[in-house]
């Protein structure tokens, strides 16, 4: 799992999902990246702690670039970059 | 002869197109909406139709309406889903003393769990007065929630004033519209309000389905944990059959709107005035439709009929062929004063007289004459075996709301 922090992530487009259990940060994911042009960054809120290896496995699995996550006081804001481009 | 329905707040019958619109999806129509095949996607697409019509009903869009079983569920995942979700803000929400005891009791329920909460007073006419919300509302105000329309008394709440208080405070604003949706035009950005709830059989639709509406981008913790469906706020396979006719309803509602509100406050009027002509020591509850028309629900005539019990009148009605309420289902089933009569100052004696005859579109003049005609008949014979026979003092007064204190 190469789970990694950063700070000051600019995003393209953000989704909230925070209180939206398993699966939903998957689905949301998936359908997020697919309104993205590659090179944007996608930001997703969630406070589901499942989504520490599903989000960084999601994208190697499909090619995307996940950049890191931010901590926030009750959830965590995950990055990814859309590949392409 | 039939009975004469005047019982619209507890149900209303289904209409014939919205039940032509249900049957293929208890039939052949019978796929899950999760799955990937043609039956599926074909009860997907069947529920997004749905969901639009809804949507078009209040002025939303479609993604901010989630599909509950009924209004009471909306309610509940409004009070809890929202004041759970927002403890940052704080731990105090606000709400009437006019709500239905789908959102009275889960505010108790979140007083337990360590919320603060407020009760707002009302005025003889069951009237929020907006600056009670401003005494009370505090930075630690989280959710407020005031019901639309009384279906107990009609009383219209100043909604529009209420929700632009809590939205200055930055706090949320649900309003509770199973009993005004049919009746009143409900629009989401003009009355400012962040959740709504609705419940289809208050305007034509089946049992089985609500929606709650939430404003895009507010944070709510669901009630039904599960699956992905209502995108993961409301767990459980879709009541497809039900939720289609919702949207038919809605759809129906939206089209004859104007054309209801006229002729149930019609109807209404001549209710009104015919009661309140023709029997003695009777009170209009709620706003008159004389000086408040604009505050009371059409459709709506409530009335308190003095030295008598609202149960006795209500099979005395139903020997008559006339079927109507006494109160709210709640309190008349316990057998106890109502406490939105109650708190609008009318006494516990006066209460327990309540009667309201909710009025819908099945409903014609002769109905509404025939109930004119046969009402001061059968007060005027319960009064005769009524232990307050002798009455509990004269009364001279015909105000429409007699707070006795």
């Amino acid at each position: 799992m190469n789970l990694k922090f950063v700070e000051g992530i600019k995003a393209d487009v953000t989704a909230d999902i925070v209180y939206m259990m398993c699966p939903m940060h998957l689905l949301k994911l998936e359908e997020m990246m697919k309104t993205l042009e590659g090179g944007q960054v996608l930001q997703i809120m969630t406070d589901y702690d499942g989504a520490l290896t599903d989000i960084p496995d999601w994208c190697e699995k499909t090619g995307n670039e996940f950049l890191g996550i931010e901590e926030a006081p009750d959830f965590y804001k995950f990055f990814v970059r859309k590949k392409g481009r | 002869m039939g009975a004469r329905y005047f019982d619209y707040m507890a149900t209303n019958p289904l209409r014939p197109e919205v039940l032509e619109a249900m049957l293929p999806f208890f039939k052949e129509r019978y796929g899950n909406p999760l799955s990937l095949y043609e039956l599926g996607q074909n009860a997907r697409a069947a529920i997004e139709e749905a969901r639009w019509k809804v949507a078009q009903l209040i002025g939303a869009r479609p993604q901010e309406i989630i599909f509950t079983s009924s209004g009471a569920e909306a309610n509940n995942f409004a009070l809890k889903g929202l004041a759970n979700a927002h403890t940052k803000k704080g731990k105090h929400i606000i709400v009437s003393k006019m709500e239905h005891h789908s959102i009275l009791n889960p505010a108790r329920a979140l007083e337990k769990e360590g919320f603060a909460v407020t009760y707002l007073s009302v005025d003889k006419h069951g009237l929020v007065d907006p600056s009670a919300l401003e005494k009370a509302i505090t930075p630690e105000t989280s959710l407020v929630s005031v019901i639309h329309a009384s279906p107990e008394v009609g009383t219209i709440e100043p909604v529009k004033e209420l929700a632009a208080i809590a939205k200055k405070n930055g706090s949320l604003f649900h309003t509770d519209c199973v009993a005004s949706a049919g009746y009143l035009p409900l629009d989401v950005e003009d009355l400012g309000v962040d959740a709504l709830s609705l419940s289809a059989h208050e305007f034509y639709g089946p049992k089985g389905a609500g929606a709650l509406y939430l404003r895009g981008g507010t944070r709510i913790i669901p009630l039904i944990y599960g699956g992905i469906q209502e995108s993961g706020r409301r767990a459980g396979t879709e009541n497809i059959p039900a939720i289609v006719g919702m949207g038919k309803a809605a759809e129906l509602t939206k089209a004859e709107l104007p054309e209801r509100a006229r002729k149930l406050t019609e109807m209404r009027d001549r209710l009104i005035k015919g009661v309140l002509e023709k029997t003695e020591n009777v009170y209009l509850t709620g706003p008159s439709p004389e000086s408040g028309a604009e505050r009371r629900l059409p459709g709506l005539a409530s009335f308190c009929v003095e030295f008598i019990e609202g149960e006795a009148m209500l099979l005395m009605l139903i020997a008559k062929g006339i079927y109507a309420a006494s109160g709210s289902a709640c309190s008349s089933k316990a057998l106890k004063a109502s406490p939105v009569l109650l708190t609008m100052g009318i006494s516990a004696q006066l209460a327990q007289g309540s009667i309201v005859f909710s009025l819908g579109m099945e409903n014609t003049m002769e109905d509404v004459e025939y109930a004119i005609g046969e009402f001061p008949a059968a007060v005027k014979r319960l009064r005769e075996i009524s232990p307050y026979a002798g009455g509990w003092g004269k009364v001279k007064e015909t105000d429409p709301c007699i707070p006795k204190n």
